[in-house]
């Protein structure tokens, strides 16, 4: 499956209508600042120089899903007791999310360990995750706030990706990582890669050099749990934190939801949202008892739960791609990599103490 | 595409019988619509369901009725926030959507043969009902068992119409206490930890399993300590605010720990093992 292709830039748009023909394709395109992913237009010019904005989580777990409709009928027999009919609304249609970078698609790597493993099967989650494909765009240099390195990954990291695109002079190396992958690499644009692997390698041997030197997230695990009282390290680290949950909105792996319900009249549907831990109504309790008041008690838990609980329960994997979003788009600056990092060095002072 | 049964689908049910428990306090009994899900539900004591009233919401209740007693399943909803009024507003005959069982159960298999003792707090009586009503129909595999169920005042006390059974039981020992005194209350008066250390129930061959208000909780606990009952003697069940009931949405996980499928239920002794953040 991995037999490496070239596609010339001058064809790109050409494979793009032939993706588009058959599937509904989201590509990146500039709007105003951002980045976004939106359907493909010819007509719009795409932005591949940088990383989108908003990653491309929408495309598998939408902002807003319906997760089925109601309706009351009127019962002749007991007209004050109507009828409830309830129906699944599971969703159809395929997508290809084009130009998406390792990052964004490994992050459903993280959540196929929660949607769609074990037990439990989301039918939402798994419908749509089973009919999109991620044609990813390798990087070329780390950003500023990248850490994927950190946390297992790498600028051209296929884990999660179908077809892993590399960038070379006058065109790119397409890879197939999947079956998935590979049936959309098929048609007559694409030629063998041959010596243009080598361009390839130096590309990604290029953007790894612009990476800094990792750091180890492994003690986190034990290290955040033994910070887990300590409220005045919190306090300290969250100090800043405005509770405007940019981190979570944008963030590849966050996946807590909400579950509501909206109703016109005799019917209605029940919706799935993103919700977002660092919102004091979160977990606040009908009672009014609300086990995270403040809101260093709920950074820690989106810490603990990225670099700790996720890892504890999913064999070590961290629960974070890397992609440094939510440090680019805080708007007050708050480094999730200083606070992993502060609590690893604290679990090492207390070892000292 | 899955074969298993979408998690977030609710069974219909039709409210058979509710019960104006207290001013705050509705019982409602229902019953699955389809006789096919009827036939396959069962649960364990201590489960917990979700009531759904399509077009507000859902949210988590215990199933308070037994296993051993499947005419109907019982839910006790105390009026705290949106979804319990809608609740409220509903009567027999009035549709709702039932997502059970959800989560674990009372460790009632462990405790057979042991004498135990249930401690309830206002709604928190609740839980208490299902596992002492599995007991009482399964009498003769367990030791003593004793009960205080305490309320703020006799209005505030659930169950009202079992109380006199359950008082009048030779092989079931019922203390009720209300906190200040009240005309014509005839049981004891005092705060539940108080009353508790009164009754001084031996920890020998015993578990304890209590259910409440936090602050109920916490002085019930120092008691059962005082009294000689180790942590694993010790079964409470939580409250979160849980929405999925499947483990994902993230707002009641402890740690590692997911309320709505490692819980409800857990021995003082693996609380104590979680992170500090009840």
């Amino acid at each position: 499956m991995d037999q490496a292709k070239f596609l010339p830039d001058a064809s790109l748009a050409a494979w793009l209508a032939e993706l588009s023909a058959a599937r509904l394709v989201l590509a990146p395109r500039r709007e105003g600042g951002a980045v976004v992913f939106k359907p493909y237009d010819p007509a719009v010019p795409l932005e591949l120089t940088r990383d989108a904005t908003v990653p491309p989580k929408g495309a598998v777990f939408p902002a807003c899903e319906e997760l089925m409709r109601y309706r009351r009928v009127k019962d002749p027999e007991k007209p004050g007791q109507p009828l409830l009919e309830v129906e699944e609304s599971l969703p159809e249609g395929g997508v290809v999310v084009f130009g998406s970078r390792p990052c964004g698609a490994r992050g459903f790597t993280v959540y196929d360990r929660v949607f769609d493993a074990g037990g439990l099967n989301d039918p939402y989650y798994a419908a749509r995750r089973k009919a999109t494909a991620f044609v990813t765009l390798a990087c070329r240099e780390a950003g500023s706030a990248c850490f994927c390195h950190w946390v297992g990954s790498g600028p051209a990291d296929p884990d999660g990706s179908d077809v892993l695109l590399t960038q070379v002079p006058g065109g790119y190396v397409v890879r197939a990582v999947t079956e998935k992958g590979a049936a959309l690499v098929g048609s007559g644009l694409f030629s063998p890669a041959d010596r243009r692997e080598g361009e390839e390698a130096a590309a990604h041997a290029k953007a790894r050099e612009s990476l800094d030197d990792p750091r180890d997230l492994a003690p986190a695990r034990q290290a955040l749990l033994d910070a887990f009282d300590d409220m005045e390290f919190w306090s300290q680290l969250s100090a800043k934190c405005l509770s405007c949950g940019a981190c979570t909105y944008l963030c590849p792996t966050c996946y807590c939801f909400n579950i509501t319900d909206e109703a016109q009249g005799n019917e209605g549907a029940r919706l799935r949202t993103w919700d977002n831990c660092m919102s004091f109504q979160f977990t606040l309790e009908a009672s009014g008892h609300n086990p995270r008041p403040t809101k260093a008690h709920r950074l820690k838990n989106r810490v603990g739960h990225k670099f700790s609980y996720y890892p504890g329960l999913h064999g070590g994997a961290i629960a974070c791609c890397g992609c440094g979003r939510c440090i680019r788009s805080c708007p007050v600056g708050v480094d999730i990599r200083q606070l992993v990092l502060a609590a690893v060095e604290r679990a090492r002072e207390k070892s000292h103490d | 595409m899955t074969s298993l049964p979408n998690p977030y689908l609710p069974d219909m049910a039709t409210i058979v019988e509710t019960v104006q428990e207290t001013p705050n306090i509705k019982t409602f009994r229902v019953r699955l619509d389809s006789e096919a899900r009827r036939k396959a539900f069962t649960f364990q004591p201590g489960q917990v369901g979700q009531l759904s009233v399509f077009g507000t919401g859902e949210s988590t209740f215990v199933i308070n009725s037994p296993p051993t007693r499947m005419d109907y399943l019982q839910f006790s909803v105390m009026r705290a926030g949106e979804v319990t009024a809608a609740l409220h507003r509903l009567n027999a005959g009035d549709r709702i959507g039932v997502r059970a069982p959800l989560g674990n159960w009372f460790p009632y298999e462990s405790m057979k043969g042991k004498d135990i003792v249930f401690i309830g707090g206002g709604i928190g009586m609740a839980p208490l009902r299902t596992l002492l009503l599995f007991m009482l129909d399964n009498r003769k595999d367990y030791g003593r068992i004793r009960l205080l169920y305490g309320a703020r005042s006799p209005e505030d006390m659930a169950f009202k119409a079992e109380l006199p059974e359950w008082l009048g039981r030779d092989d079931l020992e019922t203390v009720l206490t209300i906190d200040r005194e009240a005309p014509g209350w005839e049981h004891r008066v005092g705060l539940i930890p108080n009353v508790l250390r009164e009754m001084a129930p031996p920890a020998g061959n015993a578990v304890a399993v209590t259910c409440g208000p936090p602050i109920m909780i916490k002085f019930t606990l120092q008691a059962l300590k005082d009294l000689g009952f180790a942590d694993g003697q010790i079964v409470t069940t939580l409250e979160k605010r849980m929405k999925c009931g499947v483990g994902l949405c993230g707002r009641c996980n402890i740690g590692e720990k997911y309320v709505c499928v490692d819980g409800p239920v857990f021995t003082y002794e693996q609380l104590k093992e979680l992170p500090n953040e009840l």
